[in-house]
């Protein structure tokens, strides 16, 4: 059987379901438990797993495929041969994003934000904190664009209060309408956006791939618009 | 396999073993010999003074611990800051020291390089240093030598040079710093080289109000609060202090295109070393910056190396040798197996005086220190 992640809960969860329905696929939800079934396709076993969960279980090879975030895949498989994007499924839209508090209107750009940083480790005799979930991101992206004297904070929910709560002085978080970084006083630096991130369908390549998993990738490849063999298995 | 090493198949018992464990203490004595006293730093280091000196993309290069209190330890990446810490704590000057031991390093998924390898170096702090530059380089040729690799490929570098170009070339002070601060990140570097060098950009309707406001720091204030509350600890006279820089900044010339072109120059320099240094010499002169005392220790480091049987004026020289990692701020060199693209330099070592003060010291400390790779070294000789 191929076993297919889907989000186990929330508006996630209820695209995923609509976009298999419109290939003919019908996902049996039952109840409060974390088992699903699927009718209308040979060989494919829903699986209900928390979308934070979806990128180690598709590393780890515990699931076939699954429907997760993109910024998930990227921040948490540490290695990318082990599982890839199939296909992008434009719903789940959501911007990575570093942002500063709005009030700072000297900071507009990664430039400014840098300087803003070596002026504040000299004054403060520490870096400035960034929090953020996002760590391997966040890391990448400002070794590339060269933004010093900064220390990550670990941040697993409420990130936008991190500069309110005084635990940060800006963050990397995901954004999606900007409603709630403006509610926390902050704005998104003008060329600070990491990754535009939406809901992806991504393949394991460490499972076990038997004759009837592989059979159901291709049917739901033939299905959804996707090229099975891009899987690489 | 748990039997193996890097670079060294069964490299940890029987004869492999013996074998690596004899080359060891042959390069331990070599250093001992030279006058180097022998330490055994910790393997676990607290994160705040590594990250201080190496900044948070150590966290993408280190192996962390975790204390059961949840503060973070890293497990070292090499033995410069471990080192470091036992000499100042130690205030004794000046110092030779030599160590052994492993190092650890995160590498990214699938790749070959080890994670775990050893290190043999030697330390010296608080002597003159062309001397000293040339003792640890003539140490570590030796060592590779006796270790039977008696013609490795040798690169050097003098990142204090280009420093003291950096120094000379006439512009603000604040734009130096911030050059300054981002040597150790070529693309960045260039960046604001430039940045500096182009005509300003047209400013943002927010860029256009603040300098407008900037002399008047009650009137950025405003603005600020305008803008939204202040959250975080970056407080809002810090936000007037950055306006009244960024409006000095705007009154600034654009730095001489010869000049941001002088520092390229001087970057791409790769030729023997004498010759390198007379084209640095004559670079600095046509571009009207005095650089002489630089190119004195440059002259003096050859000259004290030659001294030591090295054919210095042949050495074979790269400006921006070992640019990419932070801290080294002088002679840098790197030591190659020739015709073994499969293992990595076998040494390599420079002089860093900035990293005391980075850990809190008051003043600058001169030192100089060579690491090299017994593993490596071993696999070479196979």
């Amino acid at each position: 059987m191929l076993k297919l992640g889907l989000p186990s809960k929330g508006r996630l969860q209820e695209q995923a379901v609509e976009t298999l329905a419109a290939v003919g696929v019908t996902v049996g939800l039952a109840g409060r438990e974390y088992a699903a079934t699927a009718a209308g396709i040979e060989g494919v076993e829903p699986v209900l797993i928390a979308a934070g969960e979806a990128p180690r279980a598709l590393a780890e090879g515990d699931v076939h495929l699954a429907v997760t975030g993109e910024d998930l895949i990227l921040e948490r498989v540490a290695d990318p041969r082990r599982v890839r994007v199939l296909k992008r499924l434009g719903f789940g839209h959501a911007d990575l994003v570093v942002a500063v508090p709005a009030a700072w209107v000297d900071v507009e750009t990664l430039h400014d934000l840098d300087e803003a940083a070596a002026a504040f480790r000299l004054r403060h005799g520490r870096p400035m904190r960034v929090a953020t979930k996002y760590h391997r991101l966040a890391r990448r992206f400002f070794a590339e664009a060269g933004v010093a004297d900064y220390r990550l904070v670990d941040s697993q929910g409420a990130t936008e209060a991190g500069p309110k709560n005084l635990t940060a002085e800006l963050i990397v978080d995901i954004t999606s309408s900007g409603e709630t970084l403006r509610a926390n006083h902050l704005k998104p630096l003008a060329d600070g956006l990491i990754l535009a991130s939406e809901a992806v369908l991504a393949v394991s390549r460490a499972a076990e791939w038997s004759s009837v998993a592989r059979l159901a990738l291709n049917d739901l490849g033939a299905r959804m618009g996707f090229n099975a063999a891009d899987a690489g298995l | 396999m748990t039997v193996d090493r890097a670079y060294l198949a069964g490299g940890r018992i029987g004869e492999a073993r013996a074998a690596l464990a004899a080359l060891n203490a042959r390069i331990m004595a070599l250093f001992e010999a030279a006058g180097a006293m022998r330490v055994e730093p910790t393997a676990l280091h607290a994160a705040d003074a590594l990250l201080d000196v190496y900044g948070e993309d150590l966290r993408g290069r280190a192996f962390t611990v975790e204390e059961p209190d949840g503060r973070e330890l890293f497990l070292r990446p090499d033995f410069t800051v471990p080192v470091l810490q036992l000499h100042l704590a130690a205030r004794a000057a000046p110092a030779r020291y030599a160590y052994l031991g492993p190092v650890w390093r995160r590498q990214a998924a699938g790749s070959a390089r080890p994670t775990e390898y050893l290190q043999a170096g030697i330390e010296v702090y608080g002597e003159d240093p062309a001397e000293a530059d040339a003792d640890v380089f003539a140490l570590t040729l030796r060592a590779l030598t006796e270790g039977g690799v008696p013609a490795p490929e040798i690169v050097t570098g003098d990142l204090g040079l280009i420093i003291a170009l950096l120094d000379a070339v006439p512009m603000a002070q604040a734009r130096r710093a911030a050059l300054r601060r981002h040597f150790w990140r070529p693309r960045r570097f260039h960046a604001l080289l430039e940045r500096y060098a182009a005509a300003p950009l047209a400013p943002t309707p927010v860029r256009a109000a603040l300098l407008a406001a900037s002399a008047e720091p009650a009137r950025v204030a405003a603005m600020a609060e305008a803008a939204g509350a202040l959250v975080g600890a970056r407080g809002v006279e810090e936000i007037a202090a950055r306006a009244a820089a960024l409006a000095a900044d705007a009154a600034e010339p654009p730095l001489a295109r010869e000049h941001a072109a002088l520092l390229d120059a001087a970057l791409a320099v790769e030729a023997p070393a004498a010759d390198a240094h007379a084209a640095l010499a004559d670079m600095a002169a046509a571009g009207g910056c005095a650089i002489g005392p630089a190119l004195d220790r440059f002259a003096r480091r050859l000259d004290a190396l030659t001294a030591r049987g090295v054919d210095a004026a042949r050495l074979p020289f790269r400006a921006a040798t070992a640019r990419n990692l932070e801290y080294y701020d002088g002679f840098v060199f790197e030591m190659t197996a020739p015709d073994r693209p499969d293992l990595p330099p076998l040494a390599g070592g420079g002089r860093y005086d900035g990293i005391a003060t980075a850990l809190g010291a008051a003043a600058p400390e001169p030192a100089v220190g060579a690491i090299v790779r017994p593993e490596a070294l071993m696999a070479a000789t196979c």
